[in-house]
């Protein structure tokens, strides 16, 4: 139990997919303007990395590893996670109306999102089991949300500054993203 | 003439269209590992190497792939190019794969791959497209290997991890950890901002703009605009109004030769 609550905080915390692993950033950057397509956001993404990351851990536990073709996992992983983003698409719009309404739009961004495959990867380089892999993709779509709801709220903030002109738009996205990075890395201490 | 063709490509590539300093393309990888140069050198390399063989397959196979399935076609045409590349570092350079980690098999949603693979690839001849690829990474290896030594220069005080060059006692080690990346990329954007301005007051030619910039303009793109289109389909809606600024620019400009890449 307490290994498990570890794998989530380090993976949302220590770990940060946005800011000490650089992964996802066109929507962190893209996507946080206003803290409530923020959040959204990041539901969609937990919702998309946590199915993810069990579903390719079982493909790669139980049909690469078992049948020795393990060098297949980029194709397969990318392959899969592609097709999984539609059906997890197609499942809500018929399912849960109100929910596709929220993150509908967003869905269709996440496949891009180089995290989900990030995380995938770093299941097997870790050599998680299915269960582990499920909580770090949980933990690590957690720590997405977290990212980016913050980064809204302090650029909801921001609209009000007077920022260099040079400075506008994405340089000064970028410098906010530095500092909170420069937070994040007091989590390392954590464990 | 060909010969010709191959070299403008190199320099397109490397100067005038470069990945990294003007396109603003691929930055997941380039904020990751240029804490030092070799990393980013051997990144940059491999990198080339994936881009140089897709823009040639994909090149190749252009007539062939479907127009309605070509986004995954393209993905498992590179995804294959860098598992084979993958391997090979595994076999042949462990030390690079070991430190550059998931990010090798990352190359696959590179935004620079499918970028240059729908943008140049499926429209040219093999050769051209591989010298495309040539250029474009190349120019991205410029571009990371510079940061990189920026970056290891002021963090750890060393070059390519040999010479010591400022004693380890004034080094800012900031720079090599992850909040140097987000402020260096700050600063360099900042830079490219500001020679923007300038220039656009001097000509205020600004349907000139290329569709992948940074420019303030593209504000409204769901993905911020500087990733273009991060994976081919980052969303179709980005890729409508880009199409529709590209139709307006080229509506204004008489001569074909708008500026835009499409």
């Amino acid at each position: 139990m307490k290994e498990m609550l570890q794998i989530v905080l380090a993976a949302a915390l220590v770990e940060n997919v946005v800011l000490s692993q650089f992964l996802g950033l066109c929507p962190f950057l893209g996507v946080s303007k206003k803290v409530k397509t923020a959040a959204s956001m990041g539901a969609a993404v937990i919702l998309v990395i946590t199915v993810s990351s069990a579903v390719t851990s079982l493909i790669y536990q139980y049909i690469l590893a078992a049948n020795g073709l393990e060098f297949l996992e980029t194709i397969v992983f990318i392959l899969v996670i592609a097709a999984l983003v539609q059906l997890v698409e197609m499942f809500l719009k018929k399912s849960s109306p109100a929910l596709y309404q929220a993150l509908g739009v967003y869905l269709p961004l996440i496949t891009t999102n180089c995290a989900v495959l990030g995380v995938a990867l770093t299941n097997v380089q870790e050599n998680y089991n299915v269960l582990y892999s499920t909580l770090n993709g949980f933990g690590t779509a957690i720590g997405f949300t977290v990212a980016i709801v913050i980064m809204a709220g302090i650029r909801e903030k921001l609209e009000d500054c007077d920022v260099p002109k040079a400075f506008q738009g994405t340089p000064i996205v970028l410098i906010t993203a530095g500092l909170m990075a420069m937070a994040f890395i007091g989590f390392s201490g954590l464990f | 003439m060909k010969t010709k063709g191959c070299t403008e490509r190199l320099y397109n590539g490397l100067i005038k269209e470069n990945p990294t300093f003007v396109l603003m393309l691929g930055m997941c990888p380039t904020m990751a590992v240029t804490s030092s140069a070799i990393n980013a050198l051997g990144m940059g390399l491999t990198t080339t190497v994936v881009l140089v063989m897709s823009n040639f397959v994909i090149s190749a196979m252009r007539k062939m792939i479907p127009d309605k399935v070509r986004i995954p076609a393209y993905i498992v045409i590179v995804a294959t190019l860098v598992t084979i590349v993958q391997l090979l570092l595994k076999a042949y350079i462990p030390s690079l794969d070991s430190a550059l980690g998931i990010y090798i098999p990352l190359i696959v949603v590179n935004c620079i791959i499918l970028g240059r693979a729908e943008s140049y690839a499926s429209k040219n001849p093999p050769l051209l497209s591989a010298f495309d690829g040539l250029g474009m990474g190349l120019g991205f290896t410029l571009g990371l290997t510079s940061i990189g030594i920026f970056r290891e220069l002021l963090g750890s005080g060393t070059l390519f991890d040999t010479v010591q060059v400022i004693p380890e006692d004034f080094t800012i080690s900031l720079f090599v950890m992850a909040p140097g990346a987000f402020f260096v990329l700050a600063f360099l954007i900042a830079a490219q901002n500001a020679y923007r301005n300038r220039k656009a007051a001097k000509a205020a030619a600004a349907g000139e703009t290329g569709a992948y910039s940074t420019a303030a303009g593209n504000g409204e793109l769901a993905c911020g605009g500087n990733c273009a289109s991060c994976f081919g389909a980052v969303c179709a809606e980005n890729r409508g109004k880009l199409a529709e600024k590209q139709a307006a620019v080229s509506a204004n400009s008489a001569e074909p030769k708008g500026g835009t890449k499409a």
